[in-house]
């Protein structure tokens, strides 16, 4: 796995506060890992903050599963 | 009674009579205090009489990019931003059909704008913390209406109505939103009210007189408290039992 979904994973993991294993690449934050609207917004500005990055609201709401964030950061960092 | 020890508050507008007495009644609870507003010289007059655990941090409300700036500085300073008191408010008081542009849009600046500004920036920390208390000051004007004061009573009806969005929002992240109502209070706002128009309010609040600015601190110490952790998004009126609904 790459550096990137590394940090992507860690930050879902202990802000969610699921298990790694659960954190696969379809897993949806919300219908899968038990996200509601905040968390999403709050995840996007961890990984904002973690990759010094910025990730517009069309982007954001995009960012749905944990594949999704790990390839819009992968093209964005 | 209420023990803030360990917990970081910012105060906007806390060289004037209501802000000092928040300030003073959160350090007094135990609580470290940044005082902010427009004018130095009050501030650290007010932080030299708290001793430690006093910050001033001045910033224009008028200034968006202050604004932005004045909740960093705060958690830099404090090292967070536990809590937060909009206080700060101008008045430009004119009838609505003298009002000018400027007078209108100012106030909604000062008084509504930067008021989100600082929610926004502050509640990010607390989201993070999960805690967090935000407490505005509003006015009866907000509710009652007062001739002259179009712009003002605007800007508080719309400080009340974003309270109520925000506190639905972030309740689940153990951050509470809500507002302090003061009716007429003596301070150098009021101070500015001739005979005429003290004695129309005044013949409205049953409790026959002026309040003081300890009296709506008082009420912020609670907001501000472990123990209002079920109050959000409600409205603590402080007027002397004026304009009831």
């Amino acid at each position: 796995m790459s550096d990137i979904a590394d940090r992507v994973k860690k930050i879902v993991v202990e802000h969610l506060g699921v298990d790694a294993e659960k954190v696969t690449e379809n897993a949806s934050f919300i219908d899968d890992l038990g996200a509601d609207s905040l968390d999403n917004v709050e995840l996007v500005m961890a990984f904002e903050e973690e990759f010094g990055i910025e990730i517009p609201d069309d982007a954001a709401e995009t960012i749905q599963t944990f594949g999704d964030a790990v390839k819009f950061i992968s093209s964005a960092a | 009674m209420f023990d803030l020890t360990g917990k970081n508050a910012l105060v906007t507008g806390a060289s004037g009579g209501i802000g000092a007495a928040v300030a003073k009644a959160l350090h007094g609870a135990g609580a470290t205090v940044g005082l902010s507003g427009t004018r130095v010289e009050p501030l650290q007059a007010l932080a030299a009489e708290l001793g430690d655990r006093a910050h001033v941090l001045p910033c224009d409300l008028g200034n968006a990019a202050a604004v932005e700036e004045l909740v960093k500085q705060a958690a830099e300073a404090m090292g967070s931003v536990d809590i937060l008191v909009n206080n700060a408010g101008i008045t430009r008081d004119a009838l609505a059909m003298r009002m000018s542009d400027d007078d209108w849009l100012s106030v909604i600046e000062v008084n509504l704008n930067s008021t989100f500004r600082l929610c926004r920036a502050a509640i990010r920390g607390m989201m993070k913390a999960r805690w967090g208390r935000i407490i505005n000051v509003t006015s009866v004007v907000a509710q009652a209406g007062n001739p002259g004061q179009v712009n003002y009573s605007a800007a508080k009806a719309g400080v009340a109505g974003m309270s109520r969005s925000l506190a639905q929002e972030v309740a689940s992240r153990g951050i509470t939103v809500n507002c302090v109502a003061p009716g007429l209070v003596e301070t150098a706002m009021t101070a500015k009210l001739n005979d005429e128009q003290r004695g129309k309010i005044l013949a409205g609040v049953p409790a026959g007189r002026i309040g003081k600015p300890e009296e709506i601190a008082a009420g912020v110490l609670f907001l501000a408290s472990v123990e209002a952790a079920y109050v959000t998004g409600a409205t603590l009126d402080i007027n002397g039992g004026g304009d009831m609904l």
